[in-house]
């Protein structure tokens, strides 16, 4: 069990980083992929311990499908969160009601929280300063309900409900 | 198409005179790596746009580099206000 | 084909480019840190992603680096505006508040506690 784990978690950091390779010569010369073949499998000799958790597992039909599904809503939100912004901007009077407000979060996997954060970050008038544990606190531009649940509803629910389905 | 291109080199260096402002007058230090930040990233798309004006590829390379070590840049200093090092 | 690109290529490069704008703009208006880390993250994310994706519609030879750019600007922007935030957060500098949330004294009081905690 062991062994296999170890070897699926190397075989995943070899085709990332030789993907990575792959994209930035941007070449099919054979010389260039047979250069990529060796400097990554280098590369992942080294590295694969911190690299990943999940090993091949990641590449599984349905997580992938649910990645586009998920990047789908980040990109809606993130075209509507800088209308938002130059709503904010462009009006003369600046019509923001800011507080801090917090909320406690389902994920377990740093890696989970941490693109949790990030999507936080990028959606509208929301922006995370910190998490501790699993609870994350959040800086509202304008800010409507102050209870960690409805908080977490109204702010984290469509990410997490994705997120959830992908990491566990 | 070349007026254009010139249209949008305007545009993007009137934001980066603008963020210079607040890195001039920002009271704490704070508001000044704000400022830093969002110009860091305002400039690698300075880069790319030269790039194809002057129809240069090295241009993309260095703007890749610079994305790195403006990040890298930005954090160290985010890591010094809270106390770390 | 080349004109419906280049087409794609100008609308997508004024867009990015007016987000840019708006975003410096909120930077300079914003009344506290937070608050223009808001503005700045944002506005510059989508800002520099719209001007990349307009260039490399207009260079197609460009594309995949210009993509890898395009990644790393997606999920290096929101890490060093939250490292930025954290550290103004617990070198003691107070967001300004028009309505006092109550949410908000806790949230510092647990920010000071998390400095505690580091101590230790």
């Amino acid at each position: 069990m062991e062994a296999t784990n170890k070897i699926s978690k190397f075989l995943f950091t070899w085709i990332v980083v030789f993907l990575v390779w792959l994209a930035f010569t941007s070449t099919f010369n054979i010389v260039e992929v047979i250069t990529g073949i060796i400097v990554s499998f280098i590369i992942a000799i080294f590295n694969f311990g911190y690299f990943t958790n999940m090993g091949l597992k990641s590449f599984s039909p349905m997580r992938v499908l649910y990645f586009f599904q998920y990047n789908a809503v980040f990109l809606v939100a993130l075209v509507k969160s800088n209308l938002n912004v130059a709503r904010i901007v462009l009006s003369p009077k600046l019509p923001i009601n800011t507080g801090i407000v917090e909320f406690e979060t389902k994920l377990e996997s740093d890696f989970a929280k941490m693109v949790l954060a990030n999507s936080i970050t990028l959606t509208p008038g929301t922006f995370t300063i910190d998490f501790v544990d699993s609870t994350f606190y959040i800086h509202w531009l304008d800010v409507k309900v102050t209870d960690p649940e409805e908080v977490y509803r109204e702010i984290a629910e469509p990410f997490e409900k994705i997120l959830l389905k992908i990491f566990n | 198409m070349e007026l254009f291109f010139e249209i949008i080199l305007g545009v993007v260096s009137l934001a980066l005179i603008l963020s210079f402002i607040r890195f001039i007058k920002g009271p704490t230090a704070s508001d000044r790596v704000v400022a830093l930040d969002t110009m860091s990233v305002t400039f690698i798309s300075v880069l790319v746009l030269l790039g194809h004006m002057f129809n240069r590829f090295i241009y993309i390379d260095v703007s890749l580099v610079y994305a790195v070590l403006g990040f890298i840049g930005v954090l160290i200093i985010a890591r010094y206000l809270e106390g770390g090092i | 084909m080349e004109t419906i690109l280049e087409i794609l290529g100008v609308i997508f490069i004024s867009i990015g480019a007016a987000f840019l704008l708006l975003g410096s703009i909120g930077i300079l208006r914003m009344p506290d840190v937070y608050s223009r880390l808001q503005a700045g993250t944002k506005a510059s994310t989508l800002g520099t992603l719209g001007m990349l994706l307009g260039i490399g519609f207009f260079e197609p030879a460009w594309f995949l680096k210009i993509f890898i750019i395009m990644i790393f600007v997606i999920l290096s922007n929101p890490i060093s505006s939250h490292s930025i935030a954290r550290g103004s957060c617990r070198s003691g500098i107070k967001p300004k508040l028009k309505e006092t949330v109550n949410a908000y004294r806790d949230a510092m009081e647990s920010c000071e506690e998390s400095i505690k905690k580091d101590d230790k």
